[in-house]
C-alpha cells in the first residue's frame, strides 16, 4: 500500500463525525466500514484495536477544530445556544474543511455557508448572520495588517479632493440587529465569571453558555477597528457609514460625500459633522494612502 | 555536538515556550530566560498584537521558531503561501534554526491540525527527504525535524522509527528536535524500549531537545503538555544528554498553563542533568 493510499485512507476516517458518545463511527457516510479501513491500514496491539487506535485520531481531530470554531464564535453559539452550535458547526467543518494552514482561518466560510444553511439558524436568522459578520469581522481586524496612517496635516496636505484609503484592518458592517453590544456583554460576563472562578483562559471553549434575552431588531452602522492592538466597534453615523464605505471603495472625498444622503440633517450641520468625523477618523488613525 | 551546522552553531541554554498567560509577567518582569520558542503559525500574520508582541520580546531575548503544519510528510507540495509567510517571519526573529514536525497532517490542501503518524517506508523517507530540502532551500534557515508522539503503528512500515527518522534526516541532510517526550510516550504505547531509540539516532544531528508532560489513560499515553516532566522522561533526557552533549533543550507547557515561574522553574531542572554531564 502507497503512501498516498495511507493517507487518504487515514484522512478520510478522521474526518468522520463522532457519535453522540464521541466514539468513531462503525461505517463512512457512503456506507464503508470504518473498522475494516483501520484494520487494512493500522497495526492492533495488545491493548488496543486498529479500530480504538484509529479513534484516538479521529477524537483528537473532532475535539480540536470545534473547540477552535466555538471558541471564535461564542455569540453564535449563545444565539441558537450549545446543541444547536455543534450541530452547525460539524455541518459546516464537514462542507468546509480547514484549507489553511492556521486554525485562525476555521471560520471564514461561515457566514456564507449559512446563509445556504439558514435551517441551523431558523427564527434567528438575521441576528445570527449578523453575529457571524461581526466575530469574523473582529478575527480579522486583530491581525489585518495596517498602514502609515495619514495625520490630519498629511490629509490637508493631499489637496482640495484627495484620495485616500481606510487602513485594511477596519471592517464596515452594516447590521440588523444591535449584536456588538450583546457580544460585548457576553465578554464581559465571561470576565466576571472567570474572575471569579479563577479558571484559566483555555477553558473557555467548554464554558455552556448561558441563555439570554436576545436584542430586538435595530439598524446599526458599525466599523470594527483596531487601536493599540485591540480590537474596538465603533457605531457610526448613516452618514458617517456611507463616506467610509465609499472611501473604502475608491472614491474621492467629494464624491464619497456626494453619494451620502444628507436629507435628514441641514447643511450647516453636515458640514460640522464632517469636520469632526474626519478629526475623529484621522486621531484613531483610520486613513492611509492609496495603494 | 552543542553548537553544531543545524542549530545554526548556536549554543543556547535552556529555553520555555512563548505563551499567552506569560506576555505580561515577562513584559513587566523581564526574567532571565536563556531563549523562547514561538509557534511560528501564532505570528504568520499580517499585523496587530501578535507582531507587536513579538517584536516586543524580540528586542529582549533569543527566539527559535517551531512550526506545526508544515506537514513534511504529507504526498501533496509544500504549501507556497506557507514557505512565504514563514519566511517573512524568520527574517523577522533571525531565528538560527526552525523546526517542525516528521509527520502528515493534509490532503488535497485540506487540513488536520493535527500531527499525524507516518508510515515508515523507504517511499515515505525519500519523499519526506525532498520536502525538507525543498523547504529549507526556499527559507534559507537551518530546518529541523521533531519525532511525534503515536498513537498508531501501520502494517505498511519497513522498519522503525527510529531507522525511519536515522533515513530521512541523513537523506534530508537536516538536524533533528529530539522530543524525549515523545519517546517516551511512543514506547509506552508502542511496547519499544525508548533507550534503544535513544541509542540509534545520529546523536550529531541533535539541534535541539524537547521535554514535556503528558497524560496516562487506561490503555494508551497521551501527549497533551499540561503537566510537569516525570522523572522517567528525565532519566531518559539525561541519557539524551549524555549521548549528545549539553544541547539547547526546551520545556513544552501548552495547556492548563502554570505561573511563569512554575513553568520556568520546572524546565530549569534540565541544568541539573547538564551540570551532571559537564562535571562527568
Amino acid at each position: 500500500m502507497d503512501l498516498d493510499h495511507i493517507q487518504r485512507s487515514m484522512f478520510e476516517a478522521v474526518r468522520q463525525p463522532l457519535t453522540a458518545s464521541e466514539g468513531m463511527r462503525q461505517r463512512t457516510s457512503d456506507g464503508r466500514s470504518l473498522r475494516r479501513i483501520a484494520e487494512e491500514i493500522i497495526k492492533p496491539n495488545d491493548r488496543l484495536t486498529s479500530f480504538e487506535r484509529l479513534e484516538i485520531y479521529n477524537r483528537q481531530y473532532w475535539f480540536r477544530v470545534l473547540a477552535a470554531l466555538a471558541e471564535d464564535f461564542e455569540g453564535l453559539r449563545l444565539i441558537i445556544g450549545d446543541r444547536n452550535f455543534e450541530k452547525l458547526s460539524i455541518a459546516y467543518l464537514q462542507d468546509c474543511p480547514s484549507q489553511s494552514f492556521t486554525l485562525r482561518n476555521l471560520g471564514s466560510r461561515l457566514e456564507p455557508w449559512l446563509r445556504s444553511h439558514t435551517e441551523f439558524i431558523a427564527g434567528v436568522e438575521d441576528i445570527a448572520l449578523d453575529m457571524v459578520r461581526l466575530e469574523w469581522a473582529e478575527i480579522e481586524a486583530f491581525d489585518e495588517t495596517s498602514k502609515p496612517k495619514l495625520t490630519e496635516a498629511d490629509l490637508a496636505a493631499l489637496g482640495p479632493n484627495p484620495q485616500f484609503d481606510l487602513q485594511p484592518f477596519i471592517r464596515l458592517l452594516e447590521l440588523q440587529c444591535p449584536v456588538d453590544q450583546l457580544l460585548l456583554a457576553i465578554r464581559s460576563e465571561q470576565r466576571e465569571n472567570d474572575i471569579v472562578s479563577n479558571a484559566v483562559a483555555s477553558n473557555s471553549q467548554r464554558r455552556r453558555s448561558r441563555k439570554r434575552s436576545l436584542p430586538k431588531p435595530a439598524r446599526v452602522f458599525l466599523a470594527v477597528h483596531r487601536a493599540d492592538n485591540s480590537v474596538y466597534f465603533k457605531r457610526l453615523d448613516a452618514e458617517a457609514f456611507g463616506i467610509l464605505c465609499a472611501l473604502r471603495n475608491g472614491k474621492r472625498l467629494s464624491e464619497a460625500v456626494e453619494c451620502v444622503n444628507w436629507k435628514s440633517v441641514s447643511g450647516e450641520q453636515a458640514a460640522q459633522n464632517l469636520q469632526a468625523w474626519f478629526a475623529l477618523w484621522s486621531s484613531l488613525g483610520w486613513f492611509c494612502k492609496t495603494s | 555536538m552543542p553548537a553544531n551546522r543545524f542549530n545554526g552553531f548556536t549554543e543556547y541554554g535552556v529555553g520555555i515556550g512563548l505563551r499567552i498567560p506569560h506576555y505580561n509577567h515577562i513584559l513587566e518582569r523581564k526574567p532571565v530566560v536563556d531563549w523562547f520558542e514561538i509557534i511560528s503559525e501564532n505570528f504568520m500574520v499580517d499585523g496587530g498584537r501578535p507582531l507587536a508582541m513579538l517584536d516586543q520580546i524580540l528586542e529582549q531575548y533569543r527566539v527559535v521558531q517551531h512550526g506545526v503544519s508544515m506537514y513534511f510528510g504529507s504526498v501533496e507540495p509544500l504549501n507556497r503561501e506557507h514557505l512565504r509567510r514563514l519566511k517573512a517571519l524568520v527574517r523577522r526573529t533571525k531565528t538560527p534554526w526552525l523546526s517542525d514536525h516528521l509527520c502528515w497532517g493534509s490532503v488535497d490542501g485540506s487540513y488536520s491540525h493535527d500531527l499525524l503518524p507516518m508510515p515508515y517506508t523507504f517511499e515515505a523517507a525519500k519523499k519526506t527527504a525532498q520536502k525538507i530540502r525543498e523547504a529549507r532551500d526556499f527559507l534559507e534557515v537551518p530546518v529541523v525535524v521533531e519525532n511525534v508522539s503515536s498513537y498508531a503503528e501501520f502494517h505498511a512500515s519497513e522498519m522503525t522509527e527510529w531507522q525511519f527518522l536515522t533515513e530521512v534526516v541523513e537523506d534530508a541532510d537536516c538536524g533533528m528536535l529530539l522530543d524525549v517526550n515523545n519517546i517516551y510516550v511512543s514506547s509506552r504505547n508502542h511496547s519499544f524500549d525508548p533507550y534503544e531509540y535513544m541509542h540509534n539516532v545520529p546523536h550529531e544531528r541533535v539541534a535541539q531537545i524537547h521535554i514535556a508532560g503528558h497524560s496516562k489513560f487506561e490503555k494508551y499515553i497521551l501527549d497533551t503538555h499540561d503537566h510537569a516532566v516525570i522523572d522517567p522522561v528525565w532519566q531518559l533526557y539525561a541519557r539524551a544528554i549524555e549521548l549528545t552533549g549539553p544541547t539547547a533543550t526546551l520545556l513544552e507547557w501548552d495547556d492548563h498553563i502554570p505561573s511563569f515561574d512554575e513553568v520556568h522553574g520546572e524546565a530549569l531542572k534540565a541544568n541539573r542533568y547538564v551540570r551532571e554531564k559537564v562535571v562527568a
